[in-house]
């Protein structure tokens, strides 16, 4: 079996905000992050897939298609785009770096023709990086 | 649902290849230019994995402050700017990277919470890196 991953970035902004605590509970659990004008990141995300090689075209995956899948069902939604504001699975739940990874798992789940998802890591920034292998 | 948030620091320190028990040759033939007498360095880069459910309140494994002043007292503050030889740590093993990233786990998995679990690699230069791979374990 291969692993083979495909890179896209995004940028994007958030806040991290629980909006069942005080503005004092907010500030202790997540800092400056509770800002509510909100930062931003340059996202690197990998989706890494695991299958078989092709023996006709020497493919684990087609990477045109991969590429195109992660660009409609994730940079689409995610690019130079608020994520709290902008984006539905981050209305109920804070868009932190392992949540979004979660939420790019399930948007890419069974869309990428041939393979099987493995991984999402998603870096917020290149010393700071989530995994999820969708358990 | 279960993540594993990675989190890189670096720390700087030297050290020597040396076993005492082996003659000066013998240190030679099997370090090579480690084995110099004055030691050199390395700028490592520790890569650090919690694994753990994400809390459905904060959305996050781990509090990462807390994270960060973990490894800072475990890890940053014994080992950054330090000659490895001379640390209590390895007084008696060699301070390979192998045995380096052992410690630091070791330091690291006594610290922890309970729930979380942990994967540790530790990179000596960027061809060279060593990861601790338990197999019982559901991380490398």
């Amino acid at each position: 079996m291969i692993l083979l991953t495909r890179k896209a970035e995004f940028s994007a902004s958030h806040y991290y905000w629980n909006e069942a605590w005080s503005a004092e509970e907010n500030a202790r659990a997540f800092g400056k992050c509770a800002n509510r004008n909100g930062h931003g990141h340059n996202y690197t995300l990998e989706v890494t897939v695991a299958g078989e090689v092709d023996p006709v075209t020497g493919f684990v995956v087609d990477l045109k298609q991969l590429k195109d899948v992660m660009e409609k069902e994730v940079v689409a939604a995610y690019d130079h785009r608020h994520l709290n504001l902008e984006v539905p699975e981050f209305k109920a739940a804070n868009p932190t770096t392992e949540n979004i990874a979660v939420a790019i798992w399930r948007r890419l789940e069974g869309k990428i023709p041939g393979a099987r998802l493995h991984r999402v890591r998603v870096y917020e920034m290149p010393d700071l990086f989530a995994d999820y292998f969708g358990g | 649902m279960r993540a594993y948030l990675g989190r890189r620091y670096r720390l700087s320190a030297s050290h020597r290849l040396f076993c005492a028990s082996l003659s000066e040759a013998e240190n030679q033939k099997v370090y090579g230019k480690c084995a110099n007498p004055y030691g050199h360095g390395h700028n490592y880069t520790v890569e650090v994995m919690v694994g753990g459910e994400i809390d459905g309140a904060t959305g996050m494994v781990c509090d990462l402050t807390e994270l960060d002043g973990l490894v800072e007292r475990e890890v940053m503050e014994p080992f950054d700017h330090q000659n490895l030889n001379t640390l209590e740590g390895f007084r008696a093993a060699v301070p390979t990277t192998e045995n380096l990233l052992l410690e630091i786990r070791r330091r690291l998995e006594r610290a922890l919470p309970r729930r979380l679990t942990l994967a540790v690699r530790v990179e000596e230069t960027s061809n060279n890196f060593f990861e601790y791979w338990d197999e019982d374990s559901e991380m490398r």
